[in-house]
């Protein structure tokens, strides 16, 4: 087990480092990264002092290490839209998306696993079906659009909850549907087929031949056998949503991480873009190595294995 | 119950046909998309850019107060919909296109590098795949965006980013479990090529995959695509696209629900379609129902 | 043939000097005459998209407290199916009990609402022991909370004090240090003592039924010969009857006082375990001990029978066993012969012995 958390760690510590080098990458692409790292006010002076802090006169791979020095320890850059670090800018604003990608990922689970286990009890059901249909809506259907349509409905035309902003439990609803949309279809198959097979499996078997209710085995003892595959899923989907709320941050106006890094985009506030990217890289492995180590929880072959 | 006694309820023999049959509603939604695409200009009822402020806001034909010659209504500037609707399919269809056979053949090429020579080139692009995989894409594309001047290449060039890594993990693993075959060894022995034995069974294999890999992305292609360009980092105006169409109607969601409407049932349709009609090639194709 | 087999096989003089279960009624135990378990014309058939498989065909025996019935036969001949029946736990969605009675310390078990037996049959009358210990035990859970949980779901106990009695049942069937191995996980667990936790969780309620499903198939020999000894002594503990599924002839012989021989679907022929081994009366039985000393390993499956099994989707007419039959005549082709009574306490199944 520990051997694999430090080949894991190893790893998430690779993507890290690609990541930077992509980001390095993206800075020289546009030709003169210093242009992209500064106000487009900025003067002469202001150019040659911020060549200099990024050792630009230096080959490319001194500056490379200069990079990731910096990187390290958090340094992007000031944003110069608000003059303050780009990446301390985007950690206060990160609960905020936290937040949201909870509650987006219950509003999942919520739904999958229901609809799953019942579906996998019932099978050939009438639940069964809706949940086929609903899975094939869900790939399809842009969670952004879900939610224009759920402003228009829900918050618009019948006025039950507010559209816009961060606020009470009220405000979360509405974006949390339309970002857990996208994994509900994904996690009720995994969540059908594994019930499937563990229903039909000996020690399930066992657990009848003893007198258990079928209530008790399929939602205390099946469901936990379940959840050992669904975990992973969890993992990375939790993870594209707390990195990836860009476009449903934008939709309800959601001050979070993304909607930073969009409006940073717009007034081309390169260190906070930067900083966006390596911190949804950064939660990226964080979430996987805590799925990694969460196994372990649920499934105690692994734990000892 | 036996299954042998009991009649099929109607509804399970509709989606079992949808299981097993050609999906021909799925073919036609997509041709649909492909000859608006390719013969846009020619069949949509106006120009899709002409401003009619006169006309402005006309509710779709079948409310009070729309007409027959805006079917689908027009938005803030009188523009039609549906004329907009089949000059975005172009965008769509066009980025979709190149952003695949692009994806395709960079993974390809990779997944097939990485499989053929293992070692150090292996270790090399499995580590490039590995890093792609573990940062999210739209973050990507957010960085990209900022750096490179807006439009269909600069979304084209984000999608392949982020999407060329499933053909290459697609390939490379088609070729190493190809490699270890037993037929392969043998004709080695036999002394015929390398590339004769890649050519004549990795080919035809490899292929039927990526067909049905890339039948299913078209859907995600789209809606990616259209999620840039909602945000205003995607196609640019005055070209039409979905996501943008998407973005404008958004501003007027409390007067005119058919701006954000019709472009949505569009991707949606676009995607579903792709969905279905991959999910048939695969079972189709491949009925051990590979993983993909 | 090992060391330890021979011992198996040579158990059961030992084993003969008890008294049968029918001799020893009437003294020892206050049973009614009829027995604890009667079984009467049981058919369970399963109706597959290939056509109806009559798994169970007019199966009938009885069985008194602490009294092992042996089932043997061949793969596919119906014993599992049997035992699923009794527990009326046919394979969903395809089995059905279509005829038959089942009847428990004279309670008709066939037709009760599934809750009824669920709650006062299933682990609680009549308890089960499946062949395969290793995949029989949830992974995710503790062995103690397993063993407990037949304890909770029929109302012995709650939660903690279930924790408890599930430890003494691990005791019981002799786990070592019993109290802290019930927070192991099964993958901890051997073989062997997966087995036991199994054991220990079929009797937990005190079944008055015990149904042993080829309980050692997958273990080693020496754990072979543990487990049998310990069922034999769990038996005597909870005076419970015990229906002994296996194809193995030498266990078979050294644990029941009596043995049914099932050949697709049917009994063809109930005799005890001493007379069926001396004078087997049925040609399918008398082949199949004729196989036995060719019997290599233990485990192998009883095949060496001539001919090839039927095919249980389209069976032979008349009796079953004509087409592999040397003594087959023009009547077994086209009847199937009735169970009749042969001398003192067998039965048979043949037109042989009419
Ligand atoms: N779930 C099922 N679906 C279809 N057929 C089944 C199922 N379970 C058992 N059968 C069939 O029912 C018949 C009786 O099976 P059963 O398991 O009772 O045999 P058995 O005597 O226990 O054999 P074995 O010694 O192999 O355990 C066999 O022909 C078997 O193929
Ligand atoms: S009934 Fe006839 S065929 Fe069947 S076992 Fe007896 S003699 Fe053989
Ligand atoms: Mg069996």
């Amino acid at each position: 087990m520990s051997g694999y958390i430090a080949r894991r760690l190893l790893q998430g510590v690779v993507a890290i480092v690609g990541a930077l080098l992509i980001v390095f990458v993206a800075q020289r692409l546009s030709g003169d990264p210093v242009a992209l790292m500064l106000p487009m006010d900025a003067t002469e002076e202001d150019f040659a002092a911020m060549r200099q802090a990024l050792g630009l006169d230096r080959p490319l791979p001194a500056q490379f290490v200069v990079f990731i020095a910096n990187a390290v320890q958090g340094d992007f850059g000031d944003s110069y839209q608000w003059q303050a670090p780009a990446m301390a800018l985007l950690l206060e604003r990160l609960p905020a998306t936290l937040e949201l990608a909870l509650a987006g990922l219950v509003f999942a689970l919520l739904l999958a696993v229901p609809l799953g286990v019942i579906s996998a009890v019932h099978r050939g059901g009438v639940v069964d079906r809706v949940a086929k249909i609903f899975a094939m809506l869900g790939q399809a259907v842009p969670g952004f659009w879900i939610g224009l349509l759920l402003i228009l409905f829900i918050a618009v035309e019948l006025q039950w909850l507010p559209a816009f902003g961060r606020g009470g439990l009220a405000n979360l609803v509405l974006p949390a549907i339309a970002l857990g949309w996208y994994p509900v279809a994904a996690m009720t198959r995994t969540l059908r087929s594994s019930m499937l097979d563990i229903l039909d499996s000996d020690y399930v078997r066992m657990e009848r031949a003893i007198g258990l209710p079928e209530r008790w085995i399929v939602w205390r003892f099946a469901l936990r056998n379940a959840f050992v595959p669904l975990v992973t899923m969890i993992g990375v989907y939790f993870a594209n949503m707390l990195g990836g709320a860009f476009v449903i941050e934008v939709v309800f106006a959601w001050p979070g991480v993304g909607r930073a890094v969009v409006d940073a985009v717009f007034a081309r506030d390169f260190p906070v873009v930067q900083a966006g990217v390596v911190l949804a890289a950064v939660v990226f492995v964080v979430v996987n190595l805590i799925v990694d180590l969460s196994y372990g929880f649920i499934d105690p072959r692994i734990r000892h294995g | 119950m036996a299954e042998a006694v009991l009649p099929r309820p109607l509804l399970g023999r509709l989606l079992r046909a949808r299981e097993g049959g050609f999906p021909y509603i799925a073919a036609t939604v997509l041709a649909l998309v492909l000859v608006c695409a390719l013969l846009g200009p020619w069949i949509s009822p106006h120009d899709a850019g002409r401003i009619a402020l006169s006309e402005a806001m006309t509710p779709p034909a079948w409310l009070e107060g729309g007409s027959m010659s805006h079917v689908l209504g027009t938005d803030n500037l009188g523009r039609d919909i549906l004329s907009r609707i089949i000059a975005g399919a172009r965008v769509s269809a066009n980025v979709a296109l190149y952003a695949i056979v692009l994806s395709g053949f960079i993974g390809a090429v990779l997944g097939m590098a990485a499989g053929y020579f293992g070692g150090v080139v292996d270790a090399l692009i499995s580590r490039l795949i590995d890093v792609q995989m573990s940062v999210p894409s739209i973050p990507l594309a957010m960085l990209f965006a900022a750096v490179l001047p807006p439009g269909e290449a600069m979304v084209i060039f984000i999608i392949v980013l982020s999407y060329w890594t499933w053909y290459a993990r697609l390939v490379r693993g088609e070729v190493l479990s190809l490699r270890e075959r037993d037929f392969v060894k043998l004709a080695k022995v036999a002394g015929v090529g390398t590339p004769t034995v890649f050519y004549r069974h990795l080919a035809p294999n490899v292929l039927n995959m990526l067909l049905v890999l890339a039948t299913l992305q078209f859907g995600s292609v789209i809606v990616f695509e259209a999620g840039l360009s909602f945000l205003g980092l995607g196609i640019q105006p005055p070209n039409v696209s979905w996501g943008g169409m998407l973005a404008d109607g958004r501003n007027f969601i409390e007067v005119a629900w058919w701006l954000i409407t019709m472009p949505g049932l569009a991707i949606m349709a676009a995607c579903l379609a792709s969905n279905l009609l991959g999910d048939w090639l695969r079972d189709t194709l491949d009925p051990v129902r590979r993983q993909l | 043939m090992s060391a330890a087999k021979l011992l198996a096989w040579l158990r059961p003089s030992k084993r003969r000097e008890r008294p049968t279960a029918r001799e020893m009624q009437p003294d020892r135990v206050a049973e009614p005459r009829t027995g604890r378990l009667e079984v009467r014309d049981l058919k369970t058939h399963l109706f597959l998209k290939r056509g109806v498989l009559k798994a169970v065909d007019g199966v009938s025996f009885d069985l008194a407290a602490r009294e092992t019935l042996g089932l043997i036969g061949e793969s596919g001949s119906g014993k599992t199916m049997t035992g699923l029946s009794l527990l009326g736990l046919p394979p969903k969605p395809a089995g059905r009990i279509v005829e038959g009675s089942v009847k428990l310390d004279g309670r008709e078990l066939v037709g009760l609402p599934e809750d009824v037996l669920v709650d006062e049959v299933r682990g609680r009358q009549i308890a089960m022991i499946s062949q395969d210990p290793m995949t029989s035990l949830n992974p995710v859970f503790t062995v103690g909370a397993q063993v407990a949980a037949p304890i909770r779901a029929h109302g012995l106990a709650q939660a903690s004090a279930a924790l408890g009695m599930a430890v003494d049942e691990l005791d019981r069937v002799r786990v070592p240090s019993a109290r802290e191995r019930a927070r192991d996980f099964p993958h901890q667990f051997s073989g062997g003592m997966r087995q036991r936790v199994v054991a220990a969780m079929a009797i937990a309620c005190r079944p008055r039924l015990l149904i042993a499903d080829e309980p050692t198939s997958a273990l080693d020999v020496t754990i072979q010969v543990q487990f049998m000894d310990l069922i034999e002594r769990l038996q005597d503990e909870t005076d419970a009857a015990l229906l002994f599924i296996t194809h193995d002839l030498g266990v078979a012989a050294s644990l029941c006082h009596r043995i049914a021989v099932m050949y697709a679907g049917r009994i063809v022929e109930l005799a005890d375990a001493t007379e069926l081994y001396a004078a087997p009366k049925h040609p399918y039985s008398q082949g199949l001990l004729a196989s036995v000393p060719k019997l290599g390993r233990r485990g192998e499956r009883l095949t060496a029978i001539p001919g090839n099994p039927p095919n249980p989707l389209d069976l032979p007419s008349g009796c079953a066993f004509h087409p592999c039959c040397p003594h087959a005549t023009e009547q077994c082709r086209r009847e199937a012969p009735p169970t009749v009574a042969v001398d003192g306490s067998g039965e048979v199944a043949c037109w042989l012995h009419v």
